[in-house]
């Protein structure tokens, strides 16, 4: 089968890798370029768990064409760290126990990375509605909702 | 299965390479989950849909903004996938009407003053991730029980602007939409306030697949209704208008008394299959107690 080259950065690393014909995003992501944070779960849009940023905006990669991607900006959970600490909101999920299988995470923590980055104070109403792509079948998703209003208030420096 | 990808510079160069053979990808909320079964390039479990009821044995499905392969689920009948280079993504405001760009997302339309009356319906499609990818285009295509905000357009007397020139009534594309060349734009009435209403009926909230959804539009609401149009959608294979209903409703009122006649003939027309959501019955059943609530501003329970 023919492939295709494609460019992009993947968590700020430029990245350049061939593609099959009609490949989604995280199988080339996973398979490609070996970054594993983001989960296959149901291939059709429909669990979030594969959730990535291009561009800063929010995208099921099992559903995004992997050649649309050339020359963006595509985030995943793998470049959350800030050097040798967890972002914030990994910091909040573990200690809110936010994870319980696990396998919902990454999709939960770039769901609301994308929610922070462009409203750092959410209502509990906007945290519900920013994660209402992904689905949790352990938590009951109250300790996610409180981890990431815990997560903002870290952020905004306020006391918790 | 292979396929091969080619991206052009405009639609109407998309549209001219198009084919019997290609399939228009935009957001890829829809392509995307047919090249993912046909390929199989995640690896994991078959992605049959679970949620298309018979339709698609009936030949309904639909790949995006048009389908000249008869796509279903594992029966990809496309070998070239096209797509466009950052496609124009606006929304203007044309007298009584408003042309959206067959690009513009959910999210978009979410961020548009121009269309705030059909804020409710994009906000109905998806989570934010797909409202980020789904587009109004593409729903136009969307099969069965998708196609919510295609359900508004139908109601606001939408029409389709093709690659081509040609302009077609939503009423009369939907009949052979898989049959349709490539949509470049749709365009709506604007409706006064109040006079647009959308309700989607779900399971699942906040996110959730449809049960039924329905758009009204209702000129002179609410003393003295005129030309109202309703349209159902996940109530046949394509939305599909309420004529009887509407027709019931010309020149009433709208409170309980005014919209009985309507209710009563509100199914007329419809045709909804079983699913894994629900029967056809049970949809049959409680479309005129969703009109109601739809109608008189109704909260469920009260």
């Amino acid at each position: 089968m023919k492939k295709t080259p494609i460019e992009f950065t993947l968590n700020g690393a430029d990245t350049a890798v061939f593609v099959d014909a009609g490949a989604n995003l995280l199988d080339v992501l996973r398979r490609g370029v070996g970054d594993l944070s983001p989960k296959y779960g149901c291939g059709q849009g429909t669990c979030g768990t594969c959730t990535v940023l291009v561009d800063g905006e929010l995208r099921l990669s099992c559903l995004t064409l992997a050649e649309s991607v050339t020359g963006s900006r595509v985030e995943t959970t793998g470049g959350l760290q800030q050097g040798e600490e967890p972002h914030p909101l990994q910091t909040a999920f573990m200690e809110g126990f936010a994870a319980q299988c696990g396998y919902c995470t990454p999709g939960m923590l770039m769901a609301a990375k994308a929610l922070l980055d462009r409203n750092p104070n959410p209502t509990r109403d906007e945290v519900v509605e920013a994660i209402s792509g992904n689905l949790c079948r352990c938590t009951g998703y109250e300790p996610i909702v409180e981890s990431i209003l815990t997560a903002a208030r870290r952020m905004n420096g306020s006391a918790v | 299965m292979s396929v091969t990808i080619e991206t052009y510079n405009t639609i109407a160069e998309a549209d001219a390479a198009l084919g019997n053979d290609g399939c228009f990808i935009a957001g890829g909320t829809l392509v995307m989950r047919e090249l993912n079964y046909a390929l199989n390039t995640t690896g994991g479990a078959a992605t049959t849909t679970t949620t298309s009821g018979s339709y698609a044995s009936a030949g309904y499905t639909s790949s995006g903004y048009t389908n000249t392969g008869s796509i279903a689920a594992g029966n990809s009948h496309y070998s070239r996938v096209l797509r466009v280079n950052a496609p124009p993504r606006e929304i203007r405001a044309q007298g009584d009407r408003v042309q959206i760009d067959a690009a513009v997302t959910m999210a978009d339309v979410l961020a548009s003053r121009d269309v705030e009356f059909l804020a409710p319906v994009a906000r109905a499609v998806g989570g934010p991730a797909v409202r980020n990818m789904a587009t109004v285009g593409g729903n136009l295509f969307a099969p069965h029980p998708y196609g919510d905000f295609a359900t508004a357009l139908l109601a606001l007397q939408g029409e389709v602007h093709y690659a081509n020139g040609r302009t077609q009534a939503l009423d009369s594309f939907f009949l052979e939409r898989d049959r349709a060349p490539l949509v470049a734009s749709v365009s709506v009435r604007v409706p006064r306030h109040g006079e647009f209403r959308f309700r989607k009926v779900s399971r699942v909230k906040p996110k959730g697949v449809s049960v039924m959804s329905i758009a009204a539009w209702l000129p002179g609401a609410p003393s003295s209704l005129s030309q109202v149009r309703i349209a159902f959608g996940a109530m046949g294979p394509t939305p599909l208008r309420a004529t009887a209903a509407e027709q019931a409703l010309e020149r009433a009122t709208l409170d309980s008394h005014g919209i009985e006649r309507a209710l009563g003939v509100t199914t007329q027309g419809l045709s909804p299959v079983d699913d894994a959501l629900a029967s056809a019955w049970y949809r049959m059943e409680v479309a005129a107690v969703h009109l109601r609530r739809l109608l008189l501003n109704e909260e469920p329970g009260a």
